[in-house]
């Protein structure tokens, strides 16, 4: 008893300590802070190192997100490489938690430092593939989600990605 | 005449100050808890963000004052007057220097008691007249919890009385010209000011609106001036139970070179701030704590602390 | 009973299982591959490795594989003992060697039995360094994506296909770690059941080709359980929805009817729903009365208002039903039209065959079998049926019925009958009695004991004489020709070996001596003190409730109409062109003023048609389907049909109303509309009992046809409006059109999907069985409709027809079945209408010689007047006399078979 009321006057005067503490926010508008690379603000689709779209449309984003503002369609083209046919973020329901990011597999999905996206319209706010999509690989240059999956497509067939061997013969009868 | 002039100019002055204070109050709380936390607080509107309270002011009197259907209607627009109307009651009986008071009543401090017992009812009857289970389960909530610590809050002044031989206020600060009380009855000053906190339901024990379980307890359907009145009536209570501390433990307007009606605002001022100092500070306890906490520790120590003061002035002769 | 103890605690367990079925029965979570319950244990991939002790003393134990070890009394495993666990998680480990690292691109993702057990066995990162091996894939038709490297080798696969399907064209090549699961040559897969494989495949090397194009994860599909549509059979499905449309369909347990599996025709049907034929809006002919106006789409206001316009303005109206249509809504016709304006919508001759099939199931002492019932007869006696065209998964169970007398040798030595690999060794290639008399080969003649290919006439004739054999009050056949005699003789003696023997027959021969001579063998059978069972197929999705309806057939109605006395035809779903003549129909047609279709597809018939309104399909409507066992199966909404689309029974509630003239009717919700059939057709009285009303709710909530991972509801609708709407209300069923709802365990009739934590794929259905493979907990959905009075006085049917005599210059023209192309819904799906064969005249060798023909030559088919060139095919034992046109072709609709006809060569101008 005696030691928790101890414990609750020193609590009140760290309490009051902090009156002579700096202040931790700043005048938004007026300062800016600098933003972290890794800060998680608005989102975005990157590319392959070849150009080609990294998203893979696997729905694991879309299944991570807590508020359910991800919803795409997979469809594929005629070499078997996978993609959204249609890929949107309603960013009004957005809470920016990152969860797409760290589900992604492909590295497609990636959250950027900005986070200055006032409208006047709820509507402007839900973005398409085509708002989404970025030029670059974004956050991690080097990676290609086809380069080490097994899945053939155009350029890259059966055996040729990373730490493969080639297509095995069925016929051989070598032990 | 000018007797009655007089008196009408007090009994303005005090309530437009009380009133005043409470609404400036909404500014000082929420700059000081900034200042606690490392923030800047309020400080767009105006100078120090002063204006705010105007800004804040205009928003809930232009806002929808709206009835829910399933109130009782009646009943739920009078409960925010009530708490309003008994906390500036009890501004009544506090003597702000020598002179400046409404009135001096032999039996100021049971009057304040039994105001503050009426303020039962306005959260009582704003949980009931909801027809919303938080705003229930917060009414009965706040009724046993005030119920239970008004028992020693009257009881921790008895000690004071005692001192003072007096249940005028005006009596007890003259008797506190050798010595503020807050020295022999030091005790009574921790239980009152805890009974205080939760009478007022501040932080930490506010459980009859706590947030995170119940909405926002008895007040989750008021709006617009109705929920402001309960509101003022929270700051108003916060100063009303300063006042009584500065007035029963710490001399009232006693102190040297300056006015006492200075003295009175100064040591009034530092209380209120104690107070948003343990709204920074402390958790909320659960609800079994809060009332076990206080029949089975403040009753007791509050008894032991009436006897022993009745024994020692009794020694005394 | 014996008791086992797992994890020292004691449980009651059935004598004879393996531990793993045990366990799993008992709720424990035993990771397992090449273990499926329908297939048995063959204990290749030493993955449900469990720790076996001696008794209470013995700490140390021994590695056993659960699937190989039977539970005997007093057995002590432990499923958690470390080194149990650490074996397991060595095996995922080695299986997962060479997996690629493609489950985002994989289909299987999210419903995957192999990450389920990685998982479940704590495995999560490869350690070795070598390169992983890779497989080429192969095309395998429009039905199964095919991608090897995947396969972790369980053999799961070709145990379905080969032994279990009788399939022949996939198989297992290679040798040591160059194992390959495949054709020997790229193509469709031929079985019908090869859709399957999706569901047998533990990961992701056979996937569903239909679903890749618009892939969705089944965390995200609205889902509601359904009855498939395609045939008479009535196997229940779960439909799976996305984005509005249809996506797929996956089996779902029934212990009494469909067990784990589906045929092609049923999984891959269900894309009609998506189909350019679907009929979206309302269609009207504008220009008043004359046939020559096309078809213009109109508001669904505008629609409405004449529908009530001419129902109020008529003063006869005939309704013809559907055998595709759920009871509800043909009866909701029925109450529009009254009882005697109503017709079933079949013609007269399948009209009979149905109400003859019903007659005796309802009279003769032996019950109809139920579709699982069929796997455990000991003989089998089918008449005039190509049950792998007609009813795929009768076919499927026949052929595991083969095995069951042969099973016998087993437990001589004391093999327990699912360590699989032991079984069919001592089996051998024995097979138990099956016969088949059919006109042309079929799929089963594999495993059949004896074929007899003969006209219906003869087939009947053999069933008779079989059914004589039995029992001497049976009437006897005269002048059978001896090698059929005694070819009846042991059929007979074979019969009356058994213990459980099943007589099959069914419609497709359009012979009522068939079906009769069917029940005679029966019947026959029955008064020897056998339990013999009846299973007939019948046509259609839901023949028997129309049948049970007993409305008129369509040639009567036709006739009504012709008198004069009728001005409005309303159509129920029904294509009158594949059902009677095209002059018939053009007759009906021209007597009305008034012709109203109701339909989801534009058919002939709708095309037709004054107003077209635009009905709700199987996924999109809420009814009771009654199959060929006269098993009444409730199948539910899986998504809303979007607007102006209707379930017909709204469209006809409209109609009711107005013709009852704003007295308000009562049958408003579909609850309603059931008791008022309950009430108008006291055979329907079981239907109420199908599954909870739509006021159940469990634990004061609806259930969910949305997983409760359901993803992307504040942004599917973002592009169309902000506003999220709320998700549609469902009045008609305890089931709701989102993820807010029970989603544990509910009743078998009204569960959406199978799910369990720790098993996401449809291996999850373990948990929602009483035991592995028994029935559903809650029982098997599903009341019998149809159960035979119980009096020994029936009298066997006598009308034996003479011997069939082929004609030289006249054919018999029969109905040849394709699984893929006979049935008019699934053929509009673009997976099934790649394997839907051409437009052929089939005949036997002796007649081609006859004629002159061969192989694909043009022949002219002379029917009634109409003549049409097909190509031919010759058919080595197709009786002489006889021809086969394909059913449900396109080209061929609408010939009332059987018929005569003359065939000869096409002249050569129609050849060019």
């Amino acid at each position: 008893m005696g030691k928790s009321m101890v414990s609750l006057i020193r609590a009140a005067w760290t309490m009051l300590t902090h009156t002579f503490r700096r202040r931790v926010t700043v005048q938004y508008p007026d300062e800016r802070i600098r933003y972290f690379p890794r800060a998680k603000g608005r989102i975005i689709l990157s590319r392959d190192p070849d150009g080609g779209e990294r998203c893979v449309a696997c729905y694991l984003c879309a299944a991570a997100c807590p508020v359910d503002c991800i919803s795409l369609q997979a469809t594929e083209d005629e070499h078997g490489r996978r993609y959204p046919e249609f890929f949107r973020i309603n960013f009004s329901r957005c809470i920016l938690c990152g969860f797409c990011e760290e589900a992604c597999p492909t590295y497609a999905i990636q959250l950027t430092p900005d986070f200055e996206m006032c409208e006047y319209h709820r509507w402007a706010l839900v973005y398409e593939k085509e708002d989404l999509l970025i030029s670059g690989p974004g956050k991690y240059p080097g990676y290609n989600f086809y380069k080490v999956a097994g899945l053939a497509i155009s350029g890259k067939g059966k055996g040729e990605a990373e730490n493969e061997e080639p297509p095995v013969d069925v016929r051989s009868l070598m032990p | 005449m000018c007797e009655a002039a007089r008196s009408i100019l007090v009994v303005v002055g005090v309530l437009a100050g009380a009133i005043a204070i409470a609404a400036g109050l909404i500014w000082v709380e929420r700059r000081l808890l900034a200042l606690w936390q490392d923030r800047l607080g309020p400080n767009r509107v105006g100078p120090f963000g002063l204006l705010q309270v105007m800004a804040d002011m205009i928003k809930i009197m232009t806002k929808e004052d709206w009835v829910p259907p399933f109130a009782d209607r009646a009943v739920f627009v009078l409960a925010p007057a009530i708490i309003v109307v008994t906390a500036l009651l009890s501004f009544a009986i506090i003597p702000f220097a020598p002179g400046i008071g409404v009135v001096d009543l032999n039996v100021g401090l049971l009057f304040f008691l039994a105001m503050s017992s009426l303020g039962v009812y306005s959260v009582a009857f704003a949980g009931w007249a909801s027809g919303n289970k938080y705003s229930l389960l917060g009414g009965l909530r706040a009724a046993a919890q005030m119920l239970s610590y008004e028992v020693f809050m009257g009881l921790s002044l008895m000690g004071v009385v005692i001192l003072a031989g007096s249940f005028n206020l005006r009596t007890i600060v003259e008797a506190q010209e050798d010595m503020w009380f807050c020295i022999p009855q030091f005790l009574g000053l921790v239980i009152f000011v805890i009974a205080g906190v939760a009478e007022t339901h501040r932080l930490p024990f506010d459980l009859p609106e706590a947030e995170t379980e119940l909405v926002a307890g008895y007040h989750t359907e008021y709006s617009g001036m109705k929920f402001g009145m309960f509101f003022v009536g929270e700051y108003i209570g916060v100063t009303l139970i300063s006042a009584l501390v500065v007035t029963l433990f710490f001399g009232g307007w006693n102190g040297p070179v300056l006015p006492p009606i200075v003295w009175f605002l100064l040591k009034t001022s530092l209380f209120i701030c104690l107070f948003i100092l343990l709204r920074a500070t402390f958790p909320r306890p659960r609800f079994d704590q809060l009332l076990g906490f206080g029949w089975k520790v403040m009753l007791p120590v509050s008894l032991a602390n009436l006897l022993v003061t009745g024994a020692v002035t009794l020694a005394r002769g | 009973m014996v008791t086992i103890y797992v994890d020292n605690m004691p449980y009651q367990v059935r004598e004879g299982q393996n531990l793993l079925v045990a366990c799993l029965s008992l709720g424990f979570d035993i990771p397992h591959f090449c273990w499926h319950p329908a297939l048995h244990s063959v204990g290749s991939c030493r993955l449900c490795a469990v720790k076996i002790f001696r008794d209470e003393n013995d700490t140390r134990g021994r590695i056993f594989m659960s699937c190989m070890t039977p539970a005997t009394e007093g057995v002590r495993i432990s499923i958690n003992d470390p080194e149990a666990r650490h074996f397991r998680a060595s095996v995922i480990e080695w299986l997962m060697l060479n997996h690629p690292h493609d489950c985002p691109v994989c289909d299987e993702g999210g419903e995957c039995h192999l990450q389920d057990m990685t998982v479940m066995t704590g495995h999560v990162y490869r350690r070795t360094r070598k390169k992983k091996r890779t497989y080429s894939n192969q095309n395998l038709g429009p039905f199964i994506n095919h991608e090897m490297n995947r396969c972790i080798q369980c053999y799961r696969c070709v145990r379905f296909y080969r032994d279990y399907a009788g399939g022949r064209d996939l198989d297992v090549f290679g040798v040591h770690s160059r194992v390959y699961f495949g054709r020997l040559e790229e193509g469709a897969l031929e079985n019908e059941f090869s859709g399957n494989l999706v569901e047998i495949c533990p990961t992701g090397v056979f996937t569903d080709k239909t679903f890749k194009k618009r892939y969705t994860r089944k965390w995200d599909l609205q889902t509601a359980p359904s009855i498939c549509v395609h045939c008479g059979l009535g196997c229940n499905t779960i439909a799976g929805e996305r984005y509005g449309t249809l996506r797929r369909i996956l089996n779902r347990y029934n212990g009494q009817v469909n067990g784990y599996f589906l045929c092609d025709r049923g999984r891959f049907g269900y894309d009609f729903l998506n189909s350019d034929r679907r009929v979206r809006e309302p269609l009207a002919k504008t220009g008043q009365g004359s046939g020559s106006t096309a078809l213009e789409p109109i508001s669904a206001d505008e629609a409405l208002s004449r529908l009530v316009d001419i129902v109020q303005n008529s003063s006869r109206v005939i309704g013809i039903g559907s055998p595709r249509t759920p009871l509800e809504a043909n009866f909701a016709l029925r109450d529009l039209v009254g009882e005697e304006n109503f017709s079933s919508g079949m013609a007269q001759a399948e009209q009979d065959l149905v109400s003859l099939i019903v007659h005796i199931l309802r009279e003769g002492p032996a019950p109809s079998a139920s579709l699982r019932e069929l796997e455990s007869a000991d003989a089998a006696l089918i008449l005039g049926e190509d049950l792998t065209n007609t009813a795929p998964m009768m076919a499927l169970y026949l052929r595991q019925s083969v095995r069951r007398k042969p099973m016998a040798v087993v437990n001589e030595l004391r093999i327990p009958g699912w360590l699989d690999a032991a079984v069919r060794g001592a089996v051998q290639g024995n097979k138990g009695p099956l016969f088949i008399a059919a006109p042309i080969a079929a799929g089963l003649d594999d495993v059949a004991t004896e074929t007899y290919h003969a006209a219906p006439d003869d087939i009947a004739r053999l069933g008779f004489a079989v059914a004589h054999e039995l029992d001497t009050q049976a009437p006897a056949v005269v002048d059978l020709p001896a090698d059929r005699h005694a070819l009846a003789v042991r059929i007979a003696a074979a019969l009356r070996e058994a213990e459980r023997p099943v007589v099959v027959s069914g419609t497709s021969s359009m012979s009522p001596a068939v079906i009769q001579a069917a029940a005679n063998v029966a019947w026959a059978l029955h008064s020897r003190g056998r339990q013999v069972t009846l299973s007939f197929v019948a046509p259609e999705c839901n023949s028997l409730g129309v049948a049970l309806m007993e409305g008129r057939s369509l040639e009567d109605a036709i006739e009504m109409a012709e008198r004069g006395q009728v001005d409005t035809v309303v159509t129920l779903e029904n294509d009158l062109f594949a059902r009677a003549p095209r002059d018939l129909v053009d007759r009906l047609r021209a007597s009305c003023r008034n012709f109203v279709v109701i339909d989801h597809c534009l058919t002939g018939t709708a095309e037709v048609a004054d107003l077209v309104l635009p009905a709700a399909a199987f996924a999109e409507s809420q009814g009771t389907l009654v199959n060929n066992e006269g098993r009444a199966q409730r199948s539910y909404r899986v998504f809303p049909a979007p607007d102006p689309i209707g379930e017909s029974r709204r469209w006809l509630s409209k109609a009711v109303m107005a013709r009852a003239r704003g007295r308000t009717e009562e049958w408003e919700s579909f609850d309603d509309l059931v008791t008022r059939m309950r009430q108008a057709l006291p055979v329907f009285q079981p239907v109420s009992n199908l599954a909870p009303s739509a006021d159940a709710r469990i634990v004061g909530r609806k259930i969910a046809r949305q997983p409760h991972r359901c993803s992307g509801r504040t942004a599917m609708l973002a592009n169309v409006s902000m506003r999220e709407p709320p998700p549609p209300r469902d009045a008609d069923s305890p089931l709701s059109f989102s993820m807010e709802g029970f989603q544990g365990i509910s009743p078998p009739p009204l569960n959406p999907r199978y799910w369990a934590p720790g098993w996401n794929s449809a291996q999850s259905l373990n948990k929602f069985q009483e035991e592995i493979a028994g029935p559903l907990r809650g029982g098997d959905p599903g009341q019998r409709l149809i159960e035979p009075r119980d009096n020994g006085g029936r009298e066997y049917f006598n009308a034996i027809p003479v011997a069939f005599s082929p004609s030289d210059d006249e054919w018999l023209i029969l109905p040849s079945y394709h699984i893929f192309g006979s049935e008019e819904l699934s053929a509009l799906s673009p997976a099934i209408a790649e394997r839907i064969p051409s437009a052929y005249v089939a005949i036997g060798e002796e007649d081609a010689d006859l004629l002159g023909m061969s192989e694909g030559m043009l022949a002219r088919v002379e029917i009634a007047g109409a003549a049409e060139s097909l190509p031919a095919r010759i058919v080595a034992d197709l009786p002489r006399g006889v021809a086969l046109l394909p059913k449900g072709l396109e080209r061929l609709k609408g010939l009332a078979i059987p018929v005569r006809a003359r065939i000869g060569k096409a002249v050569q101008a129609e050849k060019s």
